[in-house]
């Protein structure tokens, strides 16, 4: 019984919300959800999930050791649509076979995943919906 | 004529040449330290991990319950163990099996000294292969990746290359093309290795090569892999062969 639930549980986490790209960008919100940038602001900076300014300057200067190998976030929104945010967060490897920038939506084909985030996104589609509703709001450069 | 002297003396010039040709591709891990940090890591008044080359150097001369110490088979190791490590990891001829200097300095104690195994990463094994590592200071990294070594190195090649974990980041993708950015604090080096056992600030203490692999799995959250196991062993083999020609630094300073 316990077994089945653990299985039928490990089944949902695995199954990712559909979503259809168009050109270099997924233009409707994962599962239709609504993002909330206050949230997104969290998860950008939090070590444990996002992570991102391991990688990219964000928006706060008083955030000690920021990331420089990706673009800095400031002015994304401006750059680019909420549409093609969420594909770079999606799955950028779509666009750019070789990125350096890591799939926060996807589970398949990836090897040697820790088994504490088998089977999982980086980041749920709620979470991915926080997020790109955070960076369109970054509009000046 | 030229003397044999001479021509040796010649030979290891050429070597030595060689070696920095290629060194040249790949630097050490303390060419990417800050100023001060480097600083405090060639001043061995400051870098702590001597403490654990010094407790080494006990050990060595220490005797086990039965057997002998250390020093009994390998007297003089200033100069009898000077190089040891540059050939490290290597395949032990009788078994076949790939061997790092932790490996060996295992097995001299349980089948020499028929004494119980420390176990990796205990402040033993630490302290001794710190303390043999830094008989070789200044001296080439010289592996072997040809003949019975090729399959493990063809291994740890592969490793180093394969994009793994849930951020499926491949070791070259941060060692290779991402050498000199900044990761967070980090300044991503070109992962040579050449300093482990290292004291690290992060740890508040001196650890493996194998212990700074885990947290490089963990950062991609991939699988970490046991300490000595054949794939950190594979991929040590590796990064020492793309690491010929740099000095052993051990005992380095590490973030
Ligand atoms: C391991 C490094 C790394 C991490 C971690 C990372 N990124 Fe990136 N990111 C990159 C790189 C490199 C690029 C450039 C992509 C390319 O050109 O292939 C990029 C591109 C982007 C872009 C497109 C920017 C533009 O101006 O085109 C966005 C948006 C972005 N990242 C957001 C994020 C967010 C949000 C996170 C965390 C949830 C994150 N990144 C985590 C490395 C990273
Ligand atoms: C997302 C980036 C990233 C990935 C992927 C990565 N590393 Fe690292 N690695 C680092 C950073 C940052 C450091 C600490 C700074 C430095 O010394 O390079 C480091 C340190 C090291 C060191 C110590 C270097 C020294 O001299 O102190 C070795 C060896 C190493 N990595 C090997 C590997 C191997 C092998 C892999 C693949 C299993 C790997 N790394 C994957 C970022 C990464």
């Amino acid at each position: 019984m316990l077994v089945a639930l653990l299985a039928a549980l490990a089944a949902q986490a695995a199954t990712l919300e559909p979503y259809r790209v168009a050109a270099d960008a997924i233009p409707d919100p994962l599962g239709g959800l609504v993002g909330v940038a206050a949230r997104g602001a969290a998860l950008v900076k939090d070590r444990e999930r996002g992570n991102c300014l391991i990688c990219h300057h964000g928006e706060d200067p008083t955030e000690p050791f920021q990331g420089a190998i990706g673009p800095p976030l400031s002015g994304v929104g401006s750059r680019l649509s909420a549409g093609q945010i969420r594909l770079r967060l999606v799955d950028m490897s779509r666009l750019d076979p070789a990125t350096v920038m890591p799939p926060y939506y996807r589970t398949e084909n990836l090897s040697d995943v820790a088994e504490a985030y088998r089977g999982q996104p980086a980041l749920t589609a709620q979470e991915i919906e926080d997020v790109v509703s955070y960076l369109a709001t970054l509009r000046t450069e | 004529m030229i003397s044999a002297l001479r021509l040796s003396a010649l030979l290891l010039a050429l070597l030595t040449l060689a070696g920095l040709a290629q060194a040249e591709e790949i630097a050490s891990g303390s060419t990417f330290l800050s100023p001060e940090m480097r600083r405090q890591q060639d001043d061995p008044n400051r870098n702590p991990a001597w403490f654990w080359v010094d407790q080494g150097e006990g050990l060595f001369a220490r005797k086990p319950a039965s057997g002998e110490a250390c020093l009994g088979c390998h007297a003089d190791p200033v100069a009898s163990l000077r190089g040891a490590a540059t050939r490290y990891p290597q395949v032990e001829e009788a078994s076949g099996k790939l061997l790092n200097l932790e490996g060996r300095i295992e097995q001299c104690r349980t089948e020499r000294q028929h004494a119980p195994a420390f176990g990796y990463e205990s402040a033993e094994l630490l302290s001794l292969t710190a303390y043999v590592a830094s008989l070789s200071r200044g001296l080439p990294m010289s592996v072997r990746a040809d003949g019975p070594a090729r399959p493990f190195y063809e291994a740890g090649k592969a490793f180093f290359e394969r994009r793994q974990g849930q951020l499926n980041l491949s070791c070259q993708q941060c060692h290779d093309g991402l050498v000199g950015q900044k990761l967070r604090g980090d300044t991503i080096s070109h992962g040579a290795g050449t300093g482990y056992p290292a004291y690290r600030l992060e740890w508040n203490t001196v650890g493996s090569l194998h212990r700074r692999l885990r947290a490089c799995s963990l950062g991609v959250r991939a699988t970490q892999f046991d300490y000595g196991s054949p794939e950190y062993l594979a991929l040590e083999l590796y990064l020492a062969d793309r690491a010929k020609g740099l000095p052993v630094e051990t005992p380095a300073l590490r973030r």
